[in-house]
Parts: structure tokens; C-alpha cells; sequence
């Protein structure tokens, strides 16, 4: 068993930068380099990409980023992790395969996670939910997708049959980075103050760059240097659980106590209970210290055994939004753009047009929250205009009324930006457990002068 | 001494999760977490974001990281999946939240 595993993140969302991640698997000395891509929504666009293509529906940025990284962590032996199968990890996979013979690379071992698109079981089934399943059943004709979080159960699985490169659909964002974990040091699913501390170390490298300086600056009071060129993070993991934060030495950025504070309650709501599929994480006994020059110590910590249930995260076709801007500058131009959308309301009852949801904001004027607005008088404003709606038809009126602002509307409107997209909703929902069973595979690819 | 803006002595950082928003709250100098302990109120932080805010606000105290996490919920105007807000997600909300003056 090692005495210490080190862990890359390449990816903290699906259109990070890459060349960070690069380094990384040049430069990082990493036994494992983890992709994590899949937003709330991430699955349910790629679900409709799949229906239109059924060779699409994985993350748009796979082949790109595999074509640097796969070479650099087959010659420094880093196992690759990700989720970026996104809605179609089968093809994720044969893409994977595809690039690893057309690069002529060392034999590689392919894996590949499924069983976490569980809509079929579902509408199979009558929906055994466990949250929010009224809600669910009615609009069950606008279902796009449904996806458990699967553990980290199933990429251990790949890690023992010695995967160099394991594809994933949703997984919990904090079993990617756990499972190596779980894996290097050979920890049991019981074991809840290891799994604790290990569910905390993943949640601090989930987000990239959020831990070493992004996301973060504030001139005058938070200053980082290096932002154009930010390291992602590495966690230097010992077999007790303790971890370092660190960054690359000639990179970007800041890993220090107030980046690792910061982060560590990142979209958590009680910090003593930070529920993943793997285990009950508590935050409220992590120790923090920083031992050196981006280097932050994280021990102590623990948790609570794993839920019974696994969320899942339905998505919903949910009509359209169409929005669209127009600015005002000069003396004036707060009154021009209240004028502007005076003359909008109108127009959009006169045109008997239908919104489920309407919003004009005043950019530069309270447009983030009221009371915002500045103390001066603003010398331009940014009229936005947003609604939802059931037809495309409507939300592209609004962008046309917009439009025609330039020669209906008041004086000197300028720079008119518009834009019409299909809305979908995420319903979270839970399902017991055992009812979700997830399928691994894999494949070896030999390339004969590799 | 007398009123200052809590960025002037904390920083902080917003994350949704649907609906609801959280924002830590975390003290420059280790020394201020008493200060704000008593003074950054999730009562104080209701009336602060106002009308911004259909739920109620929850304060978690991290004695261990000297830090506050306050989660408030039906703050995003349904989540970054439906809400028409220019900033879906909530992440300008945490300068909201150091905007507010404490007495020191």
C-alpha cells in the first residue's frame, strides 16, 4: 500500500481551461488526474445533443482535452477520472478507445461506469421516489433525463481491474476524488472517519481553481497574483486521511488558509453533515493549517455512515426564455431606458404575447439586488429584458420588440443583443439505494509500436 | 471603533444548491469571530437581503475553522434552472452580505 496518493484536478466544470490540467499531468507527479464536469443541468443538455446525435450526448470538450493529457498521463502512469460521459458514456468510452489507437499510445486500459441513467427503470417502475413525486408524475411528458449519483463503489471496482481511464456518467462529484482514496488505501465502506475526511478533501479539489485563488480575488483586500495562469489544485493524501492543498510551484494563484476556508464551505448547508453518496461528511472538526507557501494542511474531520437513498436529478423540457438587452448612455440615460421599458410592457400586451415570468433590470442600477444601485447618477444603463414562456414564438417576440427599440424607441439606444433558448428544469429527488445498480466494463487497447 | 462594512474586517463566498443560496462568512483576523458572532445575526442577515429573500436564514457556526455559514433558503427566485435573475446562481450575493455595517 502507498504511504501517500496524489490527486490532480484537471477540470472543476465542463469548459474549464485546459492547459492547467496539462500541467498537471506533465509537471504533477500524479498517481491520479480527475475531471469533474457535470453541473445540475450538464446531463439534461446532453441528453437532448444525444437525441439528436446519438454518437454525442458526452462532454463537447472530451476529445480536446484527451488529446493533451491522454499522452503526458500514460507516460507518468496517472490514471485518468472523469464524468465528462456526461448522457452517453458508452460513447464517451468508444471515443476514448478511438483516440487512444489513432494517438498510437502504450497499452492503455479503458473503463466505463453506467447504470446511473435510471429513466427507464423509472417510468418502468411508476416513479418510486421519494421527494417531490406528485410534481414529477404530472409532468411526466416533458421528462428529458434522470440520473442517480452513483458512489465510488463501481470506479474502485475499475481501479482494481487496473483501468488507466475511467469514464463516468453522474457520479457524485466527491466520488471521483474519493474512490482513488478508497482505493490506494484499501478503506471499507464502514470506515467513516477515513471516508469523512476523504468526502472533505474531495469537496476542496471538486472545483478547480476554486481552491487555489479562483474565485476569489478582491482588490485591496484579496490579492492574487497569477490569475491569467492559475494551477489547479493537488492533494497530497496520506493513508490516515490527512491531506496538503497544494498548487504547482510556478503556477498562479494562492492555496492558503482563507482559499481552503472559503471553499470548504462552498455550496454546503450543515457543515456537521455534508451527505454524498459515499458517506456523511462532518466539517465542523476539520483542523486547517498552513504549513508552508501554498500548502494547507487539512486533518482531523469524520462523518456519519452513508445515506440510504442516492439522489436523483430529473431534468424537465420547460417551454423557452428569450432575453435581450439594449443600452443607454449620457445624461439621461437611466430615464431613456425606464422609457425603453415603458414602451416594452406596452408592446408585449398590445402583441397579447404569454410569460410565465417577466423581468426587466436596470445594468449599472440595481440590477443584482434592489438598493444596489449606485449613489451617483449613472452615466449608462443596461436595459435587460427576460421572459419564459411556453411557445419559441413569444420569446422571440420579446427579442424582436427589443430590436425594434433602435428605431421605435427612445433616443440613442445601442448595441441590442438577443437570445432565445430551450429551458429545462432539474427536479432533485432521492431513491432508495439498492434499486440503482451501476455496470462497469473494460476494454484494453494494444497498439503495436506504442 | 463605531460602524464598519463587514468587508472591510471578513471575507466571503456564495454556492447555491436549487433554491437555496449559501454564503460563508470568515473573519480577516481569527480575533473578529467573536464580533461576529454576536453581531452578524441570521436575524440581521433576513432583514439585510430583504425582499431578495423569500425564506428563512440559517446560521452554522464553525468554532473549529472560524468561519459562518449562512444558508438562506427560497433565495435564488427558483435556482439557477429557472430564475429570470441576471445572476442566476447568487454569486454576487456574498458582497450583498459584506456590504452590511457591524458595530465594533
Amino acid at each position: 500500500m502507498p504511504k501517500q496518493i496524489r490527486i490532480g484536478t484537471g477540470a472543476g466544470y465542463s469548459g474549464d481551461r485546459i492547459v492547467p490540467a496539462v500541467k498537471l499531468a506533465e509537471f504533477g507527479d500524479l498517481d491520479y488526474l480527475v475531471f469533474e464536469c457535470l453541473a445540475e443541468r450538464t446531463i439534461a443538455l446532453a441528453q437532448q445533443r444525444k437525441l439528436s446525435d446519438p454518437s454525442k450526448g458526452y462532454d463537447p470538450l472530451l476529445e480536446k482535452r484527451m488529446r493533451k493529457i491522454l499522452g503526458p498521463c500514460a507516460e507518468n502512469k496517472t490514471r485518468i477520472i472523469t464524468n465528462m460521459g456526461a448522457a452517453n458514456p458508452e460513447a464517451a468510452y468508444a471515443k476514448v478507445v478511438e483516440l487512444i489507437e489513432e494517438m498510437d499510445l502504450a497499452h492503455q486500459k479503458v473503463g466505463l461506469v453506467t447504470g446511473d441513467d435510471i429513466l427507464e427503470y423509472l417510468e418502468a417502475e411508476d416513479f418510486p421516489l421519494s421527494k417531490g413525486r406528485e410534481k414529477i408524475l404530472a409532468n411526466r411528458d416533458k421528462i428529458i433525463s434522470a440520473n442517480a449519483y452513483l458512489g465510488a463503489e463501481p470506479i474502485i471496482r475499475l481501479l482494481k481491474e487496473k483501468a488507466d481511464i475511467i469514464i463516468t456518467g453522474r457520479s457524485c462529484d466527491s466520488s471521483l476524488f474519493l474512490a482513488p482514496m478508497m482505493f490506494g488505501f484499501e478503506m471499507k465502506e464502514d470506515e467513516i472517519e477515513r471516508i469523512g475526511k476523504g468526502i472533505a478533501v474531495a469537496h476542496l479539489m471538486e472545483c478547480g481553481a476554486q481552491v487555489t485563488g479562483g474565485y476569489f480575488a478582491d482588490p485591496g483586500y484579496k490579492d492574487v497574483s497569477g490569475l491569467a495562469d492559475l494551477g489547479f489544485p493537488i492533494a497530497e493524501v496520506n493513508v490516515n486521511g490527512d491531506a496538503v492543498i497544494t498548487k504547482l510551484s510556478d503556477s498562479g494563484g494562492e492555496v492558503s488558509l482563507r482559499t481552503v476556508k472559503e471553499q470548504l464551505l462552498y455550496e454546503v448547508h450543515d457543515p456537521a453533515n455534508y451527505i454524498t453518496a459515499d458517506g456523511i461528511a462532518d466539517f465542523t472538526k476539520i483542523r486547517l493549517e498552513e504549513i508552508g507557501k501554498n500548502r494547507v494542511k487539512v486533518s482531523g474531520g469524520g462523518g456519519k455512515t452513508q445515506p440510504n437513498e442516492l439522489k436523483v436529478s430529473i431534468g424537465f423540457n420547460n417551454g423557452f426564455i428569450g432575453e435581450a438587452q439594449i443600452s443607454y448612455g449620457g445624461e439621461g440615460a437611466e430615464k431613456r431606458a425606464k422609457l425603453a421599458a415603458q414602451i416594452l410592457m406596452e408592446r408585449l400586451r398590445i402583441l397579447n404575447l404569454k410569460f410565465e415570468g417577466l423581468r426587466f433590470d436596470f445594468i449599472g442600477a440595481g440590477s443584482l439586488w434592489p438598493g444596489g444601485s449606485p449613489s451617483h447618477i449613472p452615466k449608462e444603463i443596461r436595459l435587460r429584458v427576460v421572459g419564459r414562456t411556453k411557445t419559441r414564438h413569444d420569446a422571440e417576440g420579446l427579442c424582436n420588440e427589443v430590436e425594434a427599440l433602435y428605431t421605435n424607441g427612445p433616443a440613442g439606444g445601442g448595441g441590442v443583443s438577443r437570445k432565445v433558448k430551450e429551458n429545462i428544469a432539474i427536479v432533485s429527488s432521492f431513491i432508495p439505494r439498492e434499486k440503482v445498480i451501476p455496470q462497469t466494463k473494460t476494454l484494453e487497447v494494444e497498439n503495436g509500436s506504442g | 471603533m463605531g460602524l464598519v462594512k463587514l468587508r472591510k474586517i471578513a471575507h466571503a463566498r456564495s454556492g447555491d444548491k436549487g433554491d437555496i443560496l449559501n454564503i460563508s462568512l470568515i473573519p480577516y483576523d481569527e480575533k473578529d469571530y467573536t464580533i461576529l458572532k454576536e453581531n452578524v445575526t441570521a436575524h440581521r442577515v433576513k432583514e439585510h437581503f430583504g425582499d431578495l429573500l423569500k425564506g428563512e436564514v440559517k446560521r452554522y457556526d464553525l468554532d473549529n475553522i472560524k468561519a459562518f455559514n449562512f444558508v438562506l433558503y427560497d433565495a435564488l427566485s427558483g435556482g439557477v434552472t429557472q430564475s429570470l435573475r441576471l445572476d442566476k446562481h447568487g454569486k454576487t450575493l456574498s458582497f450583498l452580505l459584506l456590504d452590511m455595517e457591524v458595530e465594533i
